[in-house]
């Protein structure tokens, strides 16, 4: 028989190609289905217009539980769109693909959960202080709220994608979601809302917001394999 | 360099039921190696096992003589598969869902860098090749099931693998389609690359072509 003249290829890297390939496919598809950006950020205000209506309109009440309401409003809202994470890729068999490409996993998914936070965490986080004056919080502790809150939905971004991997092959993931995700995002709730409630007394924030960073650099190391790993699961299954 | 992939003493169950068992294959260059049998007789399962997503298996897989697990990173950059779910993105364009495979694979030709130019024109021709000129910028959700399924076939010319697995090629395909299709698998094989497929439809009988039946 003749020569090959399909060689045998080498591994070629390219990593950031694909990485920065996938970080673009994803920020563009989801900017082409506006109402799914949307949602959480729809849901963040309605939750947090019905706090005043339902406790009392009272400035100082509210001013004294707003950290804590903020924190787990945007909680919730960054939860809410995680299952879509990897649910419409595993549908359309993009996700075989994904798992399939010659390159790892973990940083492939970096991307996506990248582009979810700053397509669901960001924006909570930059509206967030406007409602924080719905809810009386006092002046000086708007910075703080915004970047604790940029921070920490960067690590509830990456633990929830663990969840999201692990389920996105069940037909109904959404509360099992919910289920395993939650207590592993306390953490990062209490030293969100802590910064924002020694913000408000005029202790320092500093640490705080390094324990936030803290819990970020750590998500960001242990996650991306964890979500590897979900993900060959979800498809074996 | 020719292209080898073994199977020893293969054995897969999927709840607790035996697909097969003791399977041995050996799938080499210049082979369309075509994966019989009726409905739920574990032509995917197979298929999977084989292009390294399933792992629930027992037995060994070798890539060109080296145990799978330690050459996999070769073996991917070699595989191009297929499967049931087309893989193509609805809310994308044709041609963005293309780019994003090239560049999935490391080829700089589907980024925005220096290569951008030249990795345009690959992706409009394989798309020409697969009849869906004029196309390009349609988005895929609008497309017809057999058209998605060719925006996928394009890949077989855009980014070149030696082995090709593919499951169910022809679903939703026309009938100049599955000729078009037939013709690039031997020249495939022709070639020197290697396809193994699952299919109902009857392949036209050629000394490349092999069969092994499951179930």
């Amino acid at each position: 028989m003749d020569a090959p003249s399909v060689p045998l290829l080498e591994h070629q890297g390219g990593l950031m190609i694909a990485v920065k390939a996938t970080l673009v496919r994803d920020l563009t598809l989801l900017l082409r289905r506006r109402g799914e950006v949307l949602n959480p950020l729809v849901f963040f205000a309605l939750v947090i217009t019905l706090f005043p209506i339902a406790i009392s309109p009272d400035p100082e009440l509210l001013a004294t539980i707003a950290p804590g309401l903020l924190w787990v409003a945007a909680l919730l809202a960054a939860l809410l769109s995680l299952d879509s994470l990897f649910r419409s890729d595993y549908d359309d068999g993009s996700l075989e693909q994904l798992l399939l490409a010659p390159q790892p996993l973990a940083a492939l998914s970096v991307a996506k959960v990248a582009v979810h936070w700053l397509l669901a965490g960001l924006p909570l986080a930059l509206m967030a202080p406007l409602l924080g004056i719905m809810l009386a919080l006092p002046a000086g502790s708007y910075a703080v709220l915004a970047l604790s809150l940029a921070l920490g939905t960067a690590s509830l971004s990456l633990i929830g994608a663990i969840g999201a991997a692990l389920t996105v092959g069940l037909a109904r993931g959404g509360v099992l979601l919910s289920l395993l995700v939650l207590p592993l995002y306390i953490p990062v709730l209490i030293f969100g809302a802590g910064a924002v409630q020694a913000a408000i007394l005029g202790d320092g924030v500093s640490a705080h917001l390094a324990i936030l960073g803290a819990l970020l650099a750590a998500s960001l190391m242990l996650a991306p394999w964890a979500i590897a790993a979900s993900l060959r699961i979800s498809i074996n299954g | 360099m020719s292209l080898c992939l073994q199977a020893r003493q293969l054995s897969c169950e999927r709840d607790d039921r035996s697909l097969f068992k003791g399977l041995d294959l050996d799938i080499r260059s210049g082979e369309i190696v075509r994966i019989e049998g009726p409905n739920g007789s574990g032509k995917t399962s197979l298929l999977k096992i084989l292009s390294g997503q399933l792992r629930d298996y027992e037995g060994e897989l070798f890539w060109n003589g080296a145990a799978m697990q330690s050459v996999r990173e070769h073996f991917l950059a070699n595989l191009l598969y297929l499967g049931h779910a087309p893989g193509i993105k609805s809310g994308l364009s044709p041609l963005e869902n293309l780019a994003w495979y090239q560049a999935l694979s490391g080829e700089s030709s589907g980024g925005q860098g220096s290569g951008a130019q030249e990795g345009e024109q690959q992706r409009l021709d394989a798309l020409e090749q697969v009849g869906l000129a004029g196309f390009e910028d349609v988005p895929a959700g609008q497309l017809s099931a057999g058209q998605q399924r060719r925006v996928a076939l394009a890949r077989l010319t855009l980014t070149p693998r030696a082995l090709w697995v593919l499951d169910e090629p022809f679903t939703a395909i026309d009938r100049h389609g599955v000729a078009a299709l037939e013709r690039q698998l031997i020249r495939h094989a022709q070639a020197g690359g290697c396809v193994l497929v699952t299919t109902h439809h009857e392949l036209a009988a050629s000394s490349l072509l092999r069969r092994i039946a499951l179930g």
